[in-house]
């Protein structure tokens, strides 16, 4: 019987059963930002302790802070207060950091890859949810909190429960129009927000064997909003070739050694799974939520569902509709957005924003919308400026932005305001998420944001699609 | 490490209805922008709170007879969403010791059991005949045994779940890990030899 990625990943990071059954797993790579890691930081202080592993561990800045005026300090007090803090952490524990100014800082899910930090057959850890994003690479890679960040600084370990494995085999040709995170959405639609919990989510089929590495990580990305803490690929030619010459990545005759080692980590075929779903890429159109979880979701030409019978189902329809301000059976499409947001750790990357971009080319942000596009990091902000997508944007009235979570997670001077409908290519719908508490959140596919922008309302893409020369779709 | 031993906590319950209930709504980011986690126990549900104030009502945390509630009752996946530990802070520095729902998210139990909040799992038939019990009687005395698996209020006595190793933890003070994961730490070494990455692939295997 074979074993899977989860199980042998697992397997070689096992330290020992501890008296409380749990396992300490040794994690291969930790990932620190401002915001999780202060009160961690604090408690070594206190306990007198030392970072395990300063090789091990690197740091960036991406939640608080802002992405336009970022001499230093910071307008905002707080967020200058939290990157001196982790400044100040760095310094003292001998960890490298990102920072503001640097070429390397952006979200710390885009950079991980970016400089060949994650790696396939790694435990990584991260005090966010959306560390699962790693898992594209076929690591093993889920978010913590911040105790846990405490015990990982000063150990290098983990005290965690295994989990089981459910498989999601996506096949077949995905339709025009329909991007990774239309897949996403419709799993996690089809799975519940609720379905992933105690399971690691490995994604195969031919649909996923065939997407770039950046639609991988859009899927992985959002495998916690399906409950899921962590989510799976297997590595493959796919991820060699992307991973191949960045920064942390072995050279020559090492990275050789590499490959034949991340193949082996890889799912055996007759692995045993816990569960096994298929979804079929044909049947799949563009996607869109309609309520306050990423759950509540449906096809662009649907209709927002109607709170039927009686019980918790119906309260948290009818309760998602009235903060939403949607009625009952009426369709998403023609839903009129006050603001459109590309970027975050879940389509915050280079092509998410040419495929938005080619949608933008020539056209105009609708009148009274607000848009803007915000890069997951300097090197995709980089790499889009010498391709002039940039001026793309700003030629078509986007707000061109500095690399951060931004318009996310309101922790940042990106926020929503009042009840503004936004259509985001950001992860989570939750009310207040963007900043405003009574603010409203459309998840879709940044090209189904660009379409948003230009008509000021939520459209089908694939309507715009004969205005846009022949594309790859 | 010698952590607080956690079998028992009684005390008075508050209910919080609704499904999904994720931890943006439990501790709205706008709270997680300072460097401690003191304080945090006065924006527990903030926004949800005004809005229940704005619509003429009183949000559950906001009730006077809820004021002094040890243990909170909630529905279905508890905690979602984001890994903000700021949000079981938030609950336990309000004076929540334990929370009974139907179920939970997994990375809020696991920061909860970090911070000793204990986390029990109920059906949701006994999940509502508790949170009914609460409604009728405020003062109710709700008691959970960790050890035993049950939560006794007056009349009717539930059997609650509780994962062996949150169980464990709890009851033999073992719920603060940092101690126990740097014990015996050749052994941690010893893995960390044999992990091909960490010496750059450098030589042949």
């Amino acid at each position: 019987m074979g074993k899977t990625l989860l199980q042998k990943v697992w397997d070689l990071h096992t330290v020992r059963t501890l008296p409380t059954a749990q396992t300490q797993l040794f994690i291969g790579l930790h990932l620190v930002h401002e915001v999780t890691s202060p009160q961690a930081f604090d408690a070594l202080r206190q306990r007198g302790l030392k970072v395990a592993r300063t090789d091990r561990t690197f740091a960036t800045v991406d939640h608080i802070v802002p992405t336009r005026q970022r001499q230093r300090p910071f307008l905002d007090v707080m967020a200058e207060d939290m990157i001196a803090a982790l400044e100040r952490n760095c310094r003292d524990f001998g960890i490298p950091l990102y920072d503001i100014g640097d070429d390397r800082q952006g979200i710390v899910h885009v950079i991980g890859p970016e400089l060949g930090l994650t790696q396939p057959g790694l435990t990584i850890a991260c005090g966010d949810s959306h560390t699962s994003t790693h898992g594209a690479f076929g690591a093993v890679a889920f978010g913590i909190g911040t105790s846990q960040v405490r015990d990982v600084l000063a150990s290098q370990c983990l005290a965690i429960e295994p989990l089981k494995v459910r498989r999601i085999r996506v096949t077949g040709q995905l339709p025009r129009g329909v991007y990774a995170k239309d897949v996403i959405l419709t799993i996690i639609q089809r799975l519940g927000v609720a379905g992933g919990n105690g399971y690691a989510y490995e994604y195969a089929g031919d649909t996923i064997e065939r997407m770039s590495m950046d639609e991988r990580m859009t899927i992985c990305n959002m495998s916690i909003e399906g409950g899921a803490r962590v989510g799976y690929v297997n590595p493959d030619e796919t991820t060699f070739t992307y991973l191949q010459g960045r920064a942390f990545i072995p050279k020559g005759e090492a990275f050789e050694r590499a490959k034949a080692w991340w193949r082996s980590i890889a799912s055996d075929t007759d692995a045993r799974y816990d569960d096994d779903v298929e979804i079929r890429a044909a049947e799949l159109t563009p996607v869109v939520t309609w309520g306050v979880n990423p759950g509540q979701s449906i096809g662009i030409s649907g209709n927002v569902p109607a709170p039927v019978g009686s019980g918790a189902d119906q309260q948290s329809v009818s309760d998602a509709l009235a903060y939403m301000g949607l009625q009952a059976g009426q369709p998403i499409a023609g839903m009129k957005i006050d603001v459109a947001f590309i970027g975050s750790c879940t389509n915050g990357r280079l092509s998410d924003l040419r495929e938005a971009a080619r949608i933008v080319e020539g056209n105009r942000v609708a009148q009274g919308v607000k848009a803007l596009v915000v890069p997951g990091s300097v090197s995709v902000q980089r790499a889009a400026e010498r391709e002039g997508l940039d001026k793309t944007f700003r030629d078509a009235g986007f707000e061109w932005r500095d690399a951060g979570c931004s318009m996310c997670l309101g922790m940042n001077p990106d926020k929503l305001e009042g009840n503004q409908v936004c259509a985001a290519s950001s992860n989570r719908n939750f009310k207040g998420r963007q900043g405003s508490p009574t603010g409203r959140t459309l998840l879709m596919s940044p090209a189904m944001v660009a379409a948003a922008a230009m008509t000021g309302k939520v459209i089908d893409v694939r309507d715009l699609f004969d205005a846009v020369p022949a594309g790859a779709r | 490490m010698g952590a607080e031993e956690i079998q028992i906590i009684e005390g008075l319950a508050l209910p919080m209805r609704g499904e999904d209930i994720d931890t943006d709504r439990i501790m709205p980011a706008r709270f997680l922008k300072q460097i401690t986690f003191d304080g945090l126990g006065d924006h527990v549900f903030e926004d949800d709170r005004l809005a229940a104030k704005r619509a003429g009502g009183t949000h559950p945390f906001d009730e006077p007879k809820h004021q002094d509630a040890k243990i909170l009752l909630a529905n279905r996946n508890f905690g979602s969403g984001s890994s903000r530990e700021h949000a079981p802070q938030g609950l336990h520095r309000w004076g929540i010791r334990a929370v009974i729902a139907e179920s939970f998210a997994e990375i809020f139990s696991g920061n909860s059991l970090m911070i000793g909040l204990a986390c029990a799992t109920a059906s949701p038939k006994d999940v509502e005949a508790l949170m009914a019990l609460v409604e009728r009687d405020p003062n109710a005395t709700l008691k959970v045994d960790l050890k035993a698996g049950t939560c006794e209020a007056p009349g009717v006595t539930i059997a609650v779940a509780i994962p062996a190793h949150v169980r464990e933890a709890l009851i033999t003070g073992a719920w603060d890990t940092t101690g126990l994961l740097l014990d015996h730490y050749e052994q941690v070494n010893a893995v960390a030899a044999r992990l091909p990455y960490l010496s750059g692939f450098s030589s042949p295997r």
